[in-house]
């Protein structure tokens, strides 16, 4: 391993990844970011770690997901679709690869309580449900508007014995959500582990759920061998907020140019509307959270409420390496506004009986502003299902019709 | 030697930082304020640079950061205000704030800016030590700012020494593990705590800061270092002041935790 050349898109000793990353943490926060960066790597790559991390996704997520060849939709859009099914894991996300690989982590660093962030509620629920798993303590912060706007997913976290602490102060979103588990974390530094839902926030975390849903890719590779004879798709397509299911789905792809990578950025009404999530497009470097990254902010440096339709993509900075990612061109940014999202939704569910979630949906709306020849093979990373947002899709289809 | 360090060389006795949030009560507060916390007897003054997102400020120094940015607070505003404040004021000044919004205004700037106007210090709780040293310690000391680094409970020995000797105005002791405004300081770990750093005989002058409220934590501070800030206290006296309330609100406060020293 040693005398490999090291990635130019693997994060480096400091955390960063080019100008990207880092861990900007007050003092307050040192010892425990230091604890996980010092223990991280070695307790993911110990052998029992993998061999209780494989199983429980095995067993009690159901992986491997499908790589599903999309038949109908592959007609259309003239290239060879395939939909990695992470919609299929228990709790409807590929958050819960990261939070079943977390808990064992905070199990092997002594910890006994687990605090996470949550916008739309997915992380939420992916951690509630590993802790009750584990039989752990468990709190989630959530914004007091997140909590209005979501809340069946509220309901489901206390159902698993979660506490769900509601955000009260700045904008009372995700952005507040992660300053008060960051609060939270201060306070409690002893006893605590945070399990951050995205890759975001200080070094080790972007590298550290990178490598936990780098599963996504690790399978996709073993599948489409099967299916294509060949491990190598020419196109990943992911949609990213944050950015933690475009990381996974990337991460073993990363070093193979000729695979193209295609991100796709919530535009919400569109990039020049004021009303967008698309820190790719709108974003200037800055810090949030204890990373340099891209960030949706004002000239003053104040950190500004982005907007989507997807309540999972609508976070106001991108992971680190995504941001390298764009900065190196390694990766292609695609913006999608709501409407396009919402219509790629309709156009999923009709043509293969899939309802997606609206973050994943996103990425099938970019099928659209993609151009490929007849025998390209594209995987789609249909990273949630529709189930939570039914009634967004009716009350959109609604006011329409 | 700035006034800053001057002021533990000089002032005998417990010395108090008093904290408050530039743009709260009112956008044009700044100035007020510090002639009435001069006159009042503080002997420190730190200014809150507002933040959207403050992660180590607990729920009172947040508000009044979201009521001063909703009353239009800048940076730019703020070295406005603080020109020419070298005119009246002698007290030491240091700024605090988070690292996006002065990133933005460009940290040579900033820095040059501070030295204008007559910033002593600077505490930036989001610029780590390393970074600090990387990169930005020789742009500080050309403007003579001082950086000051903040200690908690769970610093341990080695990085204590490290930034013993990375500081050159006072170390902030964070007396508890926790953020800005939680409970009273004055309990037995932290006790221990102060005794252990003060055992380790540093060269630089310490401060206690956080959950500092009344005369009995002040006084829990004073025992093992040269003096305590006092923030979230503050804010929550202004709460609803007007200028014209400031010298005897100020007055009033500082008395809470120094007797009045005489002016002979």
């Amino acid at each position: 391993m040693t005398t490999q050349t090291k990635s130019p898109y693997a994060v480096d000793e400091r955390g960063f990844y080019g100008r990207f990353g880092g861990a900007y943490i007050p003092e307050l926060l040192y010892p425990n970011v230091e604890e996980l960066q010092k223990n991280y790597l070695k307790i993911i790559e110990q052998a029992d770690f993998q061999e209780e991390w494989r199983a429980l996704l095995r067993d009690y997520v159901g992986r491997p997901t499908p790589l599903y060849f999309a038949r109908r939709l592959s007609e259309r859009y003239g290239a060879k679709i395939y939909l990695k099914r992470e919609d299929l894991n228990h709790t409807g996300a590929h958050k819960i690869n990261n939070t079943v690989g977390q808990i064992l982590l905070a199990q092997r660093l002594g910890k006994k309580r687990i605090i996470a962030e949550t916008g739309a509620g997915q992380h939420g629920v992916a951690t509630a449900t590993v802790c009750a798993l584990m039989g752990m303590q468990c709190v989630v912060y959530m914004g007091a508007v997140d909590m209005e706007r979501q809340k069946p997913n509220v309901e489901r976290m206390r159902m698993l014995g979660a506490e769900v602490r509601p955000a009260l102060s700045g904008s009372r979103t995700l952005k507040d959500a992660t300053n008060e588990a960051i609060r939270d974390w201060i306070n409690n530094p002893a006893d605590t582990h945070y399990i951050i839902g995205s890759v975001v926030g200080p070094h080790p975390y972007p590298d550290m759920v990178a490598r936990l849903q780098a599963i996504i890719s690790e399978e996709i590779r073993k599948q489409l061998k099967e299916k294509e004879g060949r491990a190598c798709p020419d196109y990943v397509v992911a949609c990213v907020g944050g950015g933690s299911n475009a990381a996974g789905a990337f991460f073993h792809f990363l070093d193979e140019p000729q695979v193209q990578l295609v991100a796709v950025e919530a535009a919400g009404k569109g990039i020049d509307t004021g009303k967008t999530a698309a820190t790719i497009a709108r974003g200037r470097i800055g810090i949030l959270h204890g990373c340099k990254t891209l960030l949706m902010q004002t000239p003053d440096g104040q950190v500004v409420e982005p907007y989507s339709i997807s309540a999972g993509l609508d976070y106001p900075g991108i992971g680190p390496l995504h941001a390298h990612l764009h900065d190196t061109g390694r990766a292609r940014f695609l913006a999608v506004t709501d409407d396009e999202a919402m219509e790629a939704a309709l156009e999923l569910s009709q043509t293969e009986g899939i309802i997606p979630a609206i973050e994943s949906a996103h990425a099938l709306a970019a099928l659209k502003k993609m151009s490929f020849e007849n025998d390209e093979v594209m995987v789609v990373s249909l990273s949630g299902r529709g189930d939570k947002d039914l009634a967004t899709y009716i009350d959109y289809f609604g006011r329409r019709s | 030697m700035n006034r800053l360090q001057d002021v533990f060389l000089q002032k005998q006795g417990n010395l108090l930082n008093v904290y408050f949030t530039a743009g709260y009560p009112t956008l044009h507060s700044t100035r007020p304020l510090l002639r009435a916390l001069q006159a009042a007897g503080a002997d420190l003054v730190e200014i809150g640079m507002p933040f959207s997102d403050p992660l180590a400020d607990g729920p009172v120094i947040q508000d009044s950061s979201t009521q001063a940015l909703k009353n239009g607070m800048t940076l730019s505003l703020l070295f406005e205000q603080l020109a020419g404040m070298r005119d009246e004021i002698q007290l030491p000044v240091l700024l605090m704030g988070y690292l996006n919004p002065v990133m933005q205004y460009g940290m040579e700037r900033f820095c040059a800016d501070c030295e204008k106007v007559g910033i002593d210090g600077l505490i930036l709780p989001d610029l780590t030590l390393d970074e600090y040293e990387r990169e930005f310690k020789p742009l500080f000391e050309k403007h003579g700012l001082a950086a000051v680094f903040l200690v908690t409970p769970q610093t341990d020995e080695a990085r204590i020494r490290k930034i013993d000797a990375l500081s050159n105005a006072f170390i902030y002791l964070v007396s508890t593990a926790s953020t800005t405004g939680t409970k009273n300081a004055a309990q037995s770990a932290t006790e221990a705590y102060l005794q252990r750093v003060a055992s380790m005989q540093l060269q630089t002058p310490a401060m206690v800061g956080f959950g500092i409220k009344d005369r009995s934590g002040f006084e829990l501070a004073c025992r093992y270092t040269r003096g305590a800030i006092v923030g979230s206290a503050f804010i929550d006296a202004l709460q609803g002041a007007s200028e014209e309330d400031f010298p005897a609100l100020c007055k009033s406060f500082v008395e809470r935790f120094k007797s009045p020293v005489s002016t002979t």
